[in-house]
């Protein structure tokens, strides 16, 4: 595997520009945690006018519901949620600016067409790897919903969490180009 | 005649919802080695390698593998010649996973109604319990926490006794094929075939609580068990879905008779966080 490239949020078009399907990247800053009680309240926020709890533009939303942090540790276990749940309020967060998505399992056609038309990138995390990217979360604070628990919304400081770039701004997926390479028959 | 008091039921499985959630099994670490070693993808091997540390951060720091700790699915063997006092048996296998789940720091993921009311219990209860009754005097607990991610890409299908034994594998290669990435492999694959609808399902997720890769006893299943491994690892899935060689580690097969007109086939798949822990408690003499 290629090295991974260290990317520094916020998440910039220039940065968006140069990520490539399939790359691996190591994603240090600020990022925000969202899932679908959050992503439908954000929606219906925006429907009736309203403000949303933080500015999504060049900004990372992770798809997680961490478990609860034992004491002393600055959140539980917190890896990536399926994705596709999100998919039907993403298009138009990715329209106000938001940047990156970080989560898992594939996307819908609407999404990545909404990627392409305003430049955003899908990373995966690594599914299932809830204590090891606990470690890399190193502040977390609930800024809205906190009476969606574990789905409040976070506002979290990474370092070096590991993702791939699973869709990136073109549309290319690794889920397709991964599977075509190593399919037989 | 044995006698089983639901007090140490509940302690028994507050413990049992605890050490499935930390410590993945020696079995599953095995295959994640060997499935490294076997995966052509460099992004692939890269994965293994990170869920290998991962389980060994939630072992050393007791704290959950993943943050999705599931429902909590119980298998209860209960011999019949054991007698449980205290509360009922059923709450009391409910109040250990409130108190595992409370304790264990463990995240509660169910909702009150599945459509009306999608408000969180809070505390992970109603389990879903499955008993048997079998001959003896001890009783066995099996807590297998279940997540969604890997739950929701089941599916079962009422097959026509004429689509045989292609059919069965057909539907289980299509099955794995379309949860994709979604199900974190690498996975483990469980089928039942045969008896009735509900019969097939249950069958499937008890194939899950054998170690990852042992064997149907029969010789013939044995071998779709392999064939269908084989095929399942073509589909070029890979860790994670980022494609590579190790779609699956295991693929475990479980049968039950059934009708002249049928043959129910399910597919229950496990994401790598395989989880399940057991327990047989003695009781004391009536
Ligand atoms: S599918 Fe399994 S490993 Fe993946 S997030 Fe769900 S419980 Fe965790």
């Amino acid at each position: 595997m290629a090295a991974e490239i260290l990317l520094q949020t916020p998440l910039t078009q220039a940065k968006v520009a140069q990520l490539k399907a399939g790359d691996a990247v190591l994603i240090s800053g600020t990022i925000y945690t969202g899932r679908d009680a959050a992503h439908k309240k954000m929606v219906d926020a925006l429907a009736q006018g309203q403000e949303l709890p933080f500015d999504v533009k060049d900004q990372i939303i992770y798809y997680v519901g961490p478990s609860p942090a034992k004491p002393g540790q600055v959140i539980g276990s917190a890896g990536p949620t399926t994705s596709y749940r999100m998919d039907a309020y993403a298009p138009k967060l990715i329209e106000l600016g938001l940047s990156g998505m970080l989560g898992k399992g594939w996307r819908s056609p609407e999404v990545i067409e909404a990627m392409q038309a305003h430049g955003a990138i899908y990373f995966a995390a690594i599914g299932g790897a809830g204590a090891y990217i606990a470690r890399c979360i190193k502040e977390a604070e609930v800024i809205a919903y906190p009476e969606l628990g574990p789905e409040a919304v976070r506002k979290l400081r990474v370092e070096n969490l590991p993702a791939i770039v699973a869709i990136d701004a073109s549309g290319k997926s690794i889920y397709a180009e991964g599977k075509a390479r190593y399919q037989q028959n | 005649m044995k006698i089983i008091h639901t007090d140490e039921i509940i302690a028994a499985v507050e413990k049992l919802c605890m050490d499935a959630n930390y410590f993945l099994g020696e079995d599953m670490l095995q295959a994640f080695h060997t499935a490294q070693a076997a995966e052509q993808s460099p992004l692939g091997q890269n994965v293994l390698g990170i869920l290998i540390e991962n389980a060994d951060i939630a072992k050393t720091e007791q704290v959950p593998m993943c943050q999705d700790t599931g429902m909590a699915v119980i298998f209860a063997e209960l011999g019949q010649e054991v007698q449980v006092t205290g509360m009922s048996l059923t709450e009391a296998l409910n109040q250990g996973v409130r108190q595992g789940y409370a304790k264990g720091y463990l995240r509660k993921s169910i909702v009150k109604d599945p459509t009306l009311h999608r408000d969180n219990t809070g505390d992970n209860t109603p389990t879903v319990i499955h008993y048997d009754i079998v001959p003896g005097d001890q009783l066995k607990i099996t807590v297998a926490p279940k997540g969604f991610g890997s739950e929701n890409m089941g599916a079962l299908k009422m097959c026509k006794p004429s689509d045989g034994l292609e059919g069965v594998i057909n539907f289980v290669v299509e099955t794995v094929d379309k949860a994709g990435a979604n199900p974190c492999p690498p996975i483990i694959v469980g089928v039942g075939v045969g008896g009735d609808m509900e019969k097939a399902a249950i069958l499937a997720k008890h194939s899950l609580l054998r170690e990852a890769g042992e064997h149907n006893a029969d010789p013939e299943w044995q071998k779709v068990e392999a064939e269908i491994l084989r095929r399942v690892n073509q589909l070029g899935i890979g860790p994670q879905g980022f494609g590579g060689t190790q779609t699956a580690l295991a693929v475990h097969i479980e049968t039950f008779p059934t009708h002249i007109a049928g043959m129910p086939v399910a597919v229950n798949i496990n994401c790598h966080a395989a989880r399940h822990k057991e327990v047989v408690l003695t009781g004391r003499d009536a």
